[in-house]
């Protein structure tokens, strides 16, 4: 059919913009990293491999990050169900505020947590006498705070949409509620806790900013040992071998989600059939757990701020004032004010740039491939563009530095970079937070659209739009409140002289004395003040899509 | 009283009361149908007797003993929705499986007494089939084995046939009320179509507004509906007062009220009919040739005509009215 091709060749130059971007700004610095480490000085050095991986810091590193991703991926799903049952489920006062407050720490800076988890917890904070300061039970819960969001909302969309018909007719024929949600509630949850247990442990396995303020020295991930080998000890070889054993890891597990996540889709859900129901006595333990996790939840928080407006226990503004300085000891080159507002330039042309691609992606990767070749490429390129979420930004961030420093790609020094390395972060949220309504319309609604005299492009409008410009507008606030927080990359892309904000609070906290510390605290309450603004605006959208996987 | 009583049964939405001061009874063995239009509560009703829908005011008692408050799985009621509602990770022994698996039945007397159930449903061999290859038909038939395996005092229906095409659902609401009918089954089942709760059941209780109009036994009910809204509802397609029942009154002998009301078959193109109509159009049907005619004294009314006769609009035909096809209705405002 010769009238196909031109559409078709349209949507391959279509495809081809995210695709060219990936390659460049991915595939390029992440080979280009991993080609240091095992290729150097033109010679393959695989011998080494082994020799790396068994060396005791890294050993230690690989270990502890797996032991550590697998008990946070349990803590954080034995909470996460009861929450969202509770949240999602039953007829509770108050529960829109409680869905906010729950999945408020998942879009939170990672310094801004792990700024406020070591307010806690240190000998002076509320929780001191715990004496799990720079523990590794601190990271724990630090992981458990970040990644309840993840499970809360995956499971919550899906249990939301439950048929409860299925749940009654197992009560008719006799099953007790807990049989009722052994035998039909759980087989029907299991996709999306698959799901959202894999992108836990994949979060939880690539921590980079918690780990690295709260671990101190003591405890290392594959994530903060690629740091330090990079950054102080310059071993590019053993940060490599280190990369492609977590690239791997990523892969494997994001196959395994999409698997999941595949039957999770082809479940049925028969949306909004007043699926909630009131409160009752036997509700008592998952409510209680809720109430634990809105505390724990509201208790970094409210310490961080609390301590960000004293100074030795008397309550005064100056650690706001300070901000527009550049911090005592001249910590900093520039004053806090001066990083926001670099934040917020960056932050914005690095949203419309995943804005941009990830409308793209979406377009395309839900386009219904009508062969099962055409299909198979759609899920890969799906695939593909998940792939920056689980790779270290570390990573990227020193693939950068390494592989766009000669022309034609001499953009070491361009401004341009870190919002290049945020969009890439963003981008995979987008695109899970706009596909899903893409993917709600029914084709036989275009077809009706075009057989009544619509263009392909009017056909969209008219039926795409009024479906996903919600989304579209939640996953723009989603991509900004995400850049605005972004460290990891940023962190190694950053000129000294030109941070942003969560570099500098970072920065802050790394030099000695009161003073600075005030101004990491301030810094950080206006740094989550201000994502928390971003994610209240968009929580008001009520995309279900948004943050679930 | 043995069986189900239901008394003063109200429930009320946000203030919007869904079920007003509903009382029912149903004997055991029997089955009783309760016949509404979509949203005239009949579900909620269901739920109510179900136990998933607690009421604001009155009592759902069995067997004389109260079961108001007790949950739904300690009632001894089986529900069978409109789709079924098959358990799609479970195939179909284990979908009919799962209340002899709550009960803790002894596993070696499951699989006999679930390949007897499927038999009995007219699924032989099925056992091994996943719920997503079934027909629609096939579904019900499966969650029907299903609720009988939980040899339910009392078993709910909602709406059970009503998501199958019509050829289907006539075979089998006659198959349903035959195993309701041969395992003893005292069964409830709430439904808007007519011809379904006249084949399945023995009573018909008619619920308009969240509030029954009209209760008794199935022919009776059929027969001589409360008012003209229950006969329209009953199928009852004309209704007829004034000079229109006065021509027609002659012709049905005593008992016949100032009101009458038509199935569309009521009247027959026939030689030697008593009354003359002019046809204004006709139409090709399944079962003959579906006629609006001008009658004298009457007014436009349907009629049929075997298949094969010419008709054109214009002509005169004689008609004879088919008395079994007419109800007296009590007196009361009539037109529409």
């Amino acid at each position: 059919m010769p009238s196909r091709w031109p559409r078709r060749a349209a949507l391959t130059a279509l495809a081809l913009i995210p695709l060219v971007f990936l390659a460049v700004f991915f595939v390029l610095p992440v080979g280009g990293m991993v080609l240091r480490g095992l290729h150097p000085d033109g010679s393959w050095a695989l011998g080494d491999t082994w020799s790396v991986l068994s060396r005791p810091p890294e050993r230690q590193a690989l270990w502890f990050t797996l032991w550590i991703a697998v008990l946070g991926t349990a803590l954080t799903t034995a909470l996460g169900v009861p929450v969202a049952y509770v949240l999602y489920r039953l007829r509770l006062p108050g529960r829109r505020v409680l869905r906010g407050i729950v999945v408020t720490p998942f879009v939170l800076p990672t310094v801004v947590v792990g700024v406020a988890f070591r307010t806690l917890l240190v000998q002076s904070g509320p929780l001191g006498f715990l004496n799990i300061d720079a523990s590794w039970v601190a990271i724990l819960l630090a992981l458990v705070f970040f990644n309840l969001a993840v499970v809360v909302r995956t499971v919550g969309a899906v249990w939301e949409g439950l048929d409860p018909r299925a749940e009654e007719s197992a009560a008719a024929l006799g099953a007790s509620p807990w049989q009722v949600f052994r035998t039909v509630t759980l087989p029907a949850l299991r996709p999306s806790i698959i799901s959202a247990a894999s992108v836990v442990f994949l979060f939880c396995a690539t921590a980079f900013g918690v780990v690295l303020i709260l671990g101190g020295t003591r405890y290392s991930t594959i994530e903060t040992q690629i740091y330090l080998l990079t950054t102080n000890l310059l071993d590019l070889r053993s940060a490599a071998v280190l990369s492609i054993v977590q690239l791997l890891a990523v892969v494997v597990l994001l196959w395994g989600a999409e698997i999941a996540r595949s039957r999770k889709q082809r479940t049925t859900v028969t949306a909004g059939r007043g699926g909630l129901r009131a409160v009752r006595f036997s509700d008592a333990i998952p409510l209680a757990l809720t109430g634990l996790v809105v505390l724990f939840v509201v208790a970094p928080l409210a310490t961080l701020v609390v301590r960000s407006l004293q100074i030795d226990g008397v309550w005064t503004l100056d650690n706001y004032r300070h901000l527009a300085s550049d911090g005592a000891d001249n910590a900093l080159l520039v004053p806090v004010w001066q990083a926001l507002d670099n934040s917020w330039r960056i932050a914005i042309d690095a949203t419309a740039m995943a804005v941009v691609l990830g409308v793209i992606v979406s377009v395309l990767v839900t386009r219904r491939g009508s062969t099962r070749h055409t299909r198979g490429l759609l899920t890969a390129l799906d695939g593909a563009f998940m792939l920056p979420l689980g790779i270290s930004a570390v990573t990227v961030g020193f693939g950068f530095l390494i592989t766009l420093n000669h022309p034609p790609l001499d953009l070491r020094s361009s401004p341009i970079l870190i919002p290049i390395a945020q969009a890439l972060v963003a981008l995979p949220l987008v695109v899970r937070t706009l596909a899903p309504a893409l993917r709600s319309t029914d084709e036989r609604q275009r077809q009706a659209a075009a057989a009544l005299g619509a263009s392909p492009l009017r056909a969209m409008v008219t039926v795409d739009l009024p479906v996903v410009w919600r989304p579209l507008l939640a996953a723009t606030g989603f991509a900004l409140a995400v850049s605005l927080g972004e460290f990891g990359a940023t962190s190694f892309l950053a000129q000294p002289d030109h941070p942003t904000l969560p570099v500098v609070i970072y920065a802050l906290i790394g030099h000695p004395g009161a003073v600075n510390f005030g101004m990491a605290l301030a810094g950080s309450v206006v740094l989550a003040g201000m994502t928390a603004l971003v994610m209240g605006l968009v929580e008001r959208l009520h995309v279900t899509s948004m943050g679930a996987f | 009283m043995d069986g189900l009583v239901v008394a003063g049964v109200g429930v009320s939405f946000d203030g919007d009361p869904a079920v007003q001061d509903v009382t029912l009874e149903l004997p055991a063995g029997q089955v009783l149908a309760v016949l509404g239009p979509s949203g005239c509560g009949k579900s909620t009703l269901l739920r109510v007797i179900a136990g998933l829908q607690v009421p604001d005011r009155g009592t759902v008692s069995f067997d004389g003993a109260d079961v108001t408050g007790i949950p739904t799985h300690k009632r001894g009621f089986a529900l069978m929705f409109q789709d079924g509602q098959l358990f799609a990770h479970l195939d179909v022994a284990a979908n009919v499986a799962y209340p002899l698996r709550r009960k803790r039945v002894a596993r070696a007397k499951i699989a006999p007494r679930v390949t007897e159930l499927l038999n009995l449903v007219g699924l032989p061999g099925m056992e091994e089939r996943g719920p997503a290859s079934l027909s629609g038909g096939q579904q019900q038939r499966v969650a029907l084995a299903r609720a009988l395996a939980a040899e339910p005092r009392l078993l709910l229906l909602d709406e059970p046939l009503s998501a199958l095409d019509r050829a289907l659902r006539d075979r089998l609401a006659t198959d349903l009320r035959e195993i309701l009918v041969c395992t003893g089954t005292t069964a409830l089942l709430v439904t808007h179509d007519h011809d379904e709760a006249l084949t399945a059941a023995d009573r018909i209780a008619v619920m308009r507004d969240g509030r029954i109009v009209q209760q008794g036994p199935a022919a009776d009910v059929w027969q001589h509906p409360v008012d003209e809204r229950a006969a329209q509802f009953l199928g009852f397609s004309t209704i007829l007062d004034g000079s229109g029942a006065d021509r027609l009154r002659p012709l049905l002998g005593a008992g016949a009220g100032r009101r009458i009301a038509l199935r569309p078959g009521a009247l027959r193109v026939d030689p030697r009919g008593e009354l003359i109509g002019t046809v204004r159009s006709a139409a090709t049907v399944a079962d003959g040739i579906r006629l609006r005619c001008e009658v004298e004294a009457i007014g436009e009314v349907q009629a049929y005509a075997e298949t094969g006769t010419t008709l054109a609009p214009g002509d005169r035909v004689q008609l004879r009215l088919v008395p079994a096809a007419t109800a007296a209705l009590p007196e009361g405002p009539a037109g529409r």
